[in-house]
């Protein structure tokens, strides 16, 4: 890599936006390398989508700066377009037209001559499994095709930069792996992916690096190891033979919140073997019987907690 | 690509769409052509004769009632269409695909001007199939060749007019049942001018204003030009008329798709 400075995909600074007396972006700064995969992880309302509007050209933004691929997204929104693809939470397919018919447009709304416009399409039908149902239309597709024949429609384009604003929300677990694959398969080939996704889960198995979005502002940005290790939402929950043992155990553990009746203690613990061995080593030395040891990892709930004070 | 040459290809790919959209969805076709050819069936089969008796001296020569409505319903035809218009575009603007569309490096009113001429040419084949029933009930227009281009002509102005005016109701309306009661008004205006009935049978206020509305100009030089009454000023004031509401409602429609967007 050297020592040159990495080319940003995507740069904000201070960032406004409110609906009517409604603040939704609270002044937020991002950057994106390009080839990178970025996650905005965020709950409900949080200003995701509106992130996503503003930087893809459909929202004016009140105040900041928002490049995309070097682009002012307000003074040069058509060379930002030019550069990006977007496929957003809801639908953005033509529901009467046939798959193919729908790839075919983007070819043509993208000046490819007839016959790149075949051949890209036949491509990313099969690419996406969509063969079988190329000429029937969008309305009879399954949740998953749909979103894959969105997909494919950003991708006709060849876009450098992609804007997926929570691109697996409503899929059922089979189809998001399937996107999930799709999406890897994406920046393998150098494209910048922006990801929104309310799932800890999805982010950590995508992101070179997240950014916590909550009420418009980012509380907390790192590589999903970084930002985890930083939540102390994972705990452990250690189950007792009896009530002396748990009692023992609480008076060495100073956080430890007690559930008398189940006799489980519960810890905070991120489940390392680095932080649970301490743990263990140190009630086999008081004596302390532990019958098994449960560990949670971190959920989006726990981020959140911590971060904002607010459950997701 | 010159922008004026991008926003031809992209108006073009835009049209396909909404030919292909409709074909595939040919109810709103249907109704296009069903509509108009219901209002003559009812005026002429159902009202005709009474009306043609009330009419006495406006239709010159004697000629029967078909005669004097045809030029109304042609005027009702693109009414029709620019009323499905409207509410085709309101329930377009709710799909996702238009966001999708404003983030391409697209011609800008490509989308609208796509939809503007699919409706026009949906109107056209709607209103060749509308004169072909008037024609079978007995409608004999007088009209010489060129008068024939004079009203293909000014059916498409009327056309592209009203359907432009039905673009902009439907990105001002916030659902496609507001605008469709929206646009009702201009399948009522006619109503109100020399299309059904002479305006010189009306009372004083009514008259003035139908005599004075666009239809009533519309009506007369399709009247005019198809069977020969005489046409005066009408003509003029006709074209003059479509000119304004077409550059009016583009204008309209145009801001209203840019509201609160980047250009």
């Amino acid at each position: 890599m050297g020592t040159a400075t990495p080319r940003l995909a995507v740069k904000v600074a201070g960032l406004r936006k409110s609906f009517g007396d409604k603040v939704v972006l609270d002044g937020i700064d991002l950057e994106v390398v390009e080839g990178t995969t970025f996650s905005l992880l965020g709950p409900n309302g949080a200003g995701k989508t509106t992130t996503v509007q503003i930087l893809s050209t459909l929202l004016r933004t009140d105040g900041g700066e928002a490049f995309v691929n070097g682009c002012d997204v307000t003074r040069q929104p058509d060379l930002v377009r030019a550069a990006i693809g977007v496929t957003g939470q809801f639908s953005a397919v033509d529901s009467l037209l046939s798959g193919e018919e729908n790839l075919m447009l983007m070819a043509d709304l993208n000046h490819l001559d007839g016959r790149e416009g075949h051949r890209r399409t036949d491509e990313l039908l099969e690419r996406f499994d969509l063969m079988g149902a190329r000429k029937q239309p969008a309305m009879t597709y399954s949740g998953g095709m749909r979103r894959r024949l969105d997909l494919a429609m950003t991708l006709v384009g060849a876009p450098r930069i992609i804007f997926l604003d929570e691109p697996t929300t409503g899929l059922d677990p089979r189809s998001r792996r399937t996107m999930w694959q799709i999406i890897r398969e994406l920046v393998a080939g150098g494209v910048t992916i922006f990801l929104t996704t309310q799932n800890l889960e999805e982010a950590d198995e995508l992101a070179d690096r997240v950014a916590v979005l909550d009420h418009g502002r980012i509380v907390a940005e790192g590589t999903p190891d970084e930002l985890k290790r930083r939540m102390p939402g994972g705990h452990a929950r250690l189950y007792f033979r009896d009530l002396s043992g748990l009692e023992k155990a609480a008076s060495v553990l100073a956080e430890a919140s007690r559930d008398d009746e189940a006799l489980v203690l519960q810890v905070p613990n991120d489940g390392t073997p680095q932080s649970l061995m301490p743990l263990l080593t140190r009630l086999d030395q008081l004596g302390v019987g532990v019958d098994r040891v449960i560990v949670d990892a971190p959920d989006l709930d726990d981020v959140f907690f911590a971060l904002t004070g607010n459950a997701a | 690509m010159s922008t004026y040459a991008l926003a031809l290809r992209d108006s073009t790919t835009m049209l396909r769409r909404s030919v292909r959209r409709s074909l595939r969805y040919p109810m709103i076709l249907a109704s296009a052509v069903l509509v108009p050819v219901f209002f003559l069936l009812l005026f002429v089969g159902v009202l005709g004769n009474t009306l043609r008796a009330g009419l006495g001296a406006a239709t010159p020569g004697g000629g029967a009632y078909v005669d004097y409505l045809t030029p109304a319903i042609i005027l009702m035809t693109a009414a029709g269409s620019a009323e499905a218009t409207a509410v085709s575009v309101c329930s377009d603007m709710t799909e996702g695909i238009i966001s999708r569309f404003r983030t391409m490096a697209i011609s800008r009113m490509s989308v609208l001007t796509g939809q503007l001429l699919g409706s026009v040419l949906q109107a056209f084949v709607s209103v060749v199939v509308v004169v072909g029933v008037a024609v079978a009930l007995g409608f004999r227009p007088t009209a010489s060749p060129i008068e024939w281009l004079a009203a293909i002509g000014l059916f498409f102005m009327l056309a592209a007019a009203l359907t432009w005016l039905g673009v902009a109701l439907g990105l001002f309306a916030k659902t496609p049942a507001s605008a469709n009661s929206m646009s009702l008004i201009l399948l009522v205006l006619p109503f109100v001018s020399s299309a059904f009935v002479p305006t010189a049978t009306m009372p004083v206020g009514v008259r003035w204003f139908a005599e004075n509305q666009p239809f009533t100009h519309v009506v007369n030089t399709f009247r005019g030009l198809l069977t020969g009454t005489p046409i005066g000023n009408s003509g003029v004031l006709a074209v003059a008329w479509c000119l304004l509401i077409a550059a009016g409602s583009y204008a309209w429609a145009r801001s209203l798709y840019n509201r609160n967007r980047i250009r």
